[in-house]
């Protein structure tokens, strides 16, 4: 595999939210906004590049029995990391983003990640593989609260385009649902399309 | 009275999976039948119960104490993934009809985010079940506990329950699987938008 079809395959090939469906829940709650799904976006890309690297390092030394549970330990310093950089650096979006960043520890995309990829290819292309997942996974939040944000409020990154209230549902949690129900849909046609 | 404020507004008016988007990927995951879905939620019921009175008791007795509040998300999973061990392996010895009934599902617990999620937030959060914003204080934290994670188990089952309908009719191939189960989430969602106010 060459190294640029590491990234794009995260991207389109195994994109973590409309192909693989993992990662849910951040998804889905941190999408009120461009902005907030951008953050969470590239605070999870953060996480799994340097857990992807330093598992990969590691893969060889840790027995695997207990590989789980020290993959997780290696992941929940990262959060912890990051948690303390965020809070240091960006405090609002840490706030707006609250319990979703130490979440960011149970997010089977990271895990998934370790176990399908990092634990067998060298700390380079792990690192590959985590920009091209988390830019895969950045993307995909970015478009959600996109639509969700224009819809719900009638701005994009903030700026108001038009006078009035917009769909007020679409920032609560049914418009979550339905905004990934049917961009999963497009996604599906254009890349079944393509293939 | 607060604790029925408490039960009310966890399990119908900030429903975890349906308006705080924790466990979502056990709720695509194993709602394709009512029964496994129930089981799931028996389990999870059982293990944020019981972890989030551990993590409770770990947090105000040994990090607080000892000023590093900070390592409370490696100390909090560390502690979810021993309890869901060990939990397995005391049922197994004293329960095994409960444990043939609870134990497939254990080890997915570990990674469900509504564990954590309600062991972190009962630390971090402060609620104004009847009257001020305070920090909930053992009694309140686990009946907030317990009745999140039934919250939890009331969404699965009911959109166990449809899925199971939705078998049976015929769907786009575009929609077909995680986008109408999703576009469904949508509208059970909306549905329980309708109690918020109640509380």
């Amino acid at each position: 595999m060459s190294k640029l079809s590491i990234i794009t395959n995260g991207i389109i090939k195994s994109n973590p939210t409309f192909i693989l469906v993992l990662g849910m829940c951040p998804t889905l709650g941190t999408t009120t906004s461009a902005i907030n799904g951008l953050g969470m976006g590239l605070a999870t890309t953060f996480v799994l590049i340097l857990s992807n690297v330093f598992i990969s390092l590691f893969a060889k030394m840790i027995p695997d029995k207990v590989r789980i549970p020290s993959y997780i330990v290696i992941i929940a310093s990262f959060v912890t990391v990051l948690q303390l950089l965020m809070q240091a650096y960006v405090p609002d979006l840490y706030a707006s983003l609250g319990l979703f960043i130490p979440l960011i520890v149970v997010n089977c995309i990271i895990l998934g990640r370790a176990e399908a990829f990092a634990n067998k290819n060298t700390p380079g292309d792990s690192a590959l593989d985590g920009i091209g997942i988390g830019l895969g996974f950045t993307i995909a939040l970015t478009v959600i609260g996109l639509v969700r944000e224009l819809l719900g409020s009638l701005s994009l990154f903030g700026f108001k385009l038009a006078e009035g209230d917009g769909i007020l549902a679409f920032v609560l949690a049914p418009g979550a649902f339905l905004v990934l129900g049917y961009l999963m849909v497009i996604f599906r046609k254009l890349t079944s399309k393509k293939a | 009275m607060e604790y029925l404020i408490i039960i009310i507004s966890a399990v119908f008016v900030n429903n975890i999976v349906l308006s705080q988007f924790l466990g979502i990927c056990p709720f695509l995951g194993v709602s394709n039948k009512v029964g496994t879905a129930t089981g799931m939620s028996a389990a999870v019921v059982f293990v944020i119960t019981l972890s989030t009175l551990v993590t409770y008791l770990l947090h105000y007795y040994v990090l607080v104490p000892l000023g590093i509040e900070f390592m409370m998300t490696i100390v909090f999973i560390l502690v979810i993934a021993a309890l869901v061990q060990m939990v397995e392996i005391i049922l197994k010895k004293i329960s095994p009809s409960l444990y043939q009934a609870l134990g497939i599902f254990l080890p997915l617990i570990t990674t469900n985010c509504t564990v954590l999620g309600v062991a972190i937030n009962v630390v971090t959060k402060e609620f104004t079940f009847g009257g001020e914003a305070h920090l909930l204080n053992l009694g309140e934290t686990v009946v907030y506990a317990a009745s999140s994670a039934v919250g939890f188990g009331v969404a699965m089952i009911l959109f166990a329950g449809i899925r199971e309908q939705l078998e049976l009719v015929g769907v786009p191939n575009a929609f077909k699987g995680i986008p109408i189960a999703l576009i469904t989430a949508g509208i059970l969602a909306m549905a329980f938008m309708g109690f918020s106010g109640l509380v």
